[in-house]
């Protein structure tokens, strides 16, 4: 199908581009599109004007900063899972990134675009819940931080004002002792997680010293898997693990589609959540 | 209406295009290169897939503005000199098409995928073309192409 019409223009600098999103409420940014134009396409979205943000060179590129990435919003997946620094600091981001769409789609695809869209079968929101980043906004107002545990408001919302455009993301390197991965459910190569989840595990002395855990798909935003992460603390490997993750689905509210019920999806968050901690604890 | 530059098999045009038309379309309907087809519309089938900067892209999810003062190669800008690209003839000498729809997408995404891989494992091929579908071949014969076609290549480039 044919999109619906629109008025278009490409934003010479970010202060233009959150001036035309302030002066028209219906008008939407537009980053690489994956995910925009598909849904003007089914004519499921109307809006009024794209504000074309693809090219803003402030918002491009994967920068490394010390003791954090910063992740332009407009860096496609493509050359997020180039970045030497992702790969050797953020691999959960690189492991989740690579399960995203198909290497055509990554191509213009962006990490900024795809957190903004907040759609909760993406892979990248619970991975930067679980890394616990820092969402820069910019709006006529100035900069503001929002902590990731504020920025999935509800299905396809971010806490995104309308005149405000996402400028990038802060991942915090955890450092050593660290593990990650990325356990995804799928059923077809390029298709949305039926279920996914985002685990990031720190061992001392052989033992479970902390875990951070990102649900995919498992309510209207992704969750954190608070009580398995509480179990699994100061936890020996072993079937005490296996156990911990039995309550993985607890407190979420799946959604029911035509590839799962939520009874499905609570099983799968077990069982993925049991690999995803085996695997970044390293003893898969 | 906005006006753009693009670039596409070697060719430079200008046009003045809505905003809302997709680069499949300006491809296709207006600079007439029908060797790109149209599949599912969503990004999914891959049929549309085209270079865009010399990176695989599904034009189908493009904005022909967004394409402005780029350059665009697709199926037909691939041969010289009359003759096949060594992965068309590859295609061609596998069998690895059988109503043809997706080859022209299926073409593309190969030689995207010899980019970063120019000796690719079957495993790497399959998932290199993830975002290609074909409903007709089963895709053994594509995948046995694509070897063939980066072989080729792969002793193009050693004898050029």
């Amino acid at each position: 199908m044919i999109p619906a019409q629109f008025d278009y223009v490409r934003a010479g600098s970010l202060g233009e581009a959150v001036q035309e999103l302030a002066a028209d409420e219906d008008a939407k940014v537009l980053a690489g599109g994956q995910s925009l134009l598909p849904l003007l396409r089914l004519r499921l979205a109307y809006p009024s004007k794209l504000v074309d943000v693809g090219r803003l060179p402030e918002l491009t590129g994967v920068h490394d900063r010390g003791d954090h990435v910063f992740i332009g919003a407009m860096a496609t997946h493509d050359e997020v899972l180039r970045s030497g620094v992702v790969n050797a600091d953020c691999p959960l981001v690189a492991q989740a990134t690579a399960t995203v769409a198909d290497p055509a789609v990554r191509h213009r695809g962006t990490f900024g675009g795809s957190l903004a869209h907040c759609d909760p079968a993406g892979d990248l929101p619970a991975v930067v819940l679980a890394l616990e980043g820092v969402f820069v906004a910019r709006s006529a107002e100035g900069e503001r931080e929002i902590p990731a545990a504020e920025f999935f408001v509800d299905y396809l919302e971010s806490a995104l004002g309308p005149g405000e455009v996402l400028v990038g993301v802060r991942l915090p390197k955890l450092g050593a002792g660290w593990g990650y991965h990325y356990e995804k459910f799928h059923r077809t190569a390029q298709s949305w997680a039926t279920v996914g989840v985002a685990a990031a595990v720190k061992r001392s002395n052989g033992a479970i010293e902390e875990a951070r855990i990102g649900l995919t798909n498992m309510g209207p935003t992704p969750v954190r898997a608070r009580v398995v992460e509480t179990a699994l603390r100061g936890m020996q490997m072993g079937d005490d693990v296996r156990r911990a993750c039995e309550e993985a689905a607890a407190g979420t509210s799946p959604p029911s589609d035509l590839h799962a019920q939520p009874d499905y999806r609570r099983h799968l968050a077990r069982v993925l959540t049991h690999r995803a901690i085996l695997h970044a604890a390293g003893s898969p | 209406m906005p006006r753009m530059a693009i670039t596409v098999d070697g060719v430079k045009y200008e046009e003045e295009v809505e905003p809302r038309l997709l680069l499949v379309h300006l491809l296709r309907e207006r600079l007439g290169k029908t060797g790109t087809p149209v599949g599912c519309d969503t990004s999914n089938c891959g049929a549309c897939t085209v270079m865009l900067d010399g990176k695989s892209v599904k034009s189908c999810s493009v904005l022909a503005v967004q394409a402005d003062g780029c350059d665009v190669v697709t199926i037909e800008g691939l041969g010289a000199n009359g003759s096949m690209h060594p992965m068309q003839q590859a295609f061609h000498e596998e069998h690895a098409l059988q109503c043809g729809y997706c080859t022209p997408g299926m073409v593309m995404a190969a030689i995207d995928l010899l980019r970063d891989n120019p000796d690719p494992s079957e495993d790497a091929i399959r998932e290199g073309l993830e975002g290609n579908l074909c409903r007709c071949t089963g895709y053994c014969n594509i995948v046995r192409a694509v070897r063939r076609g980066a072989q080729e290549m792969g002793q193009a480039v050693r004898t050029s």
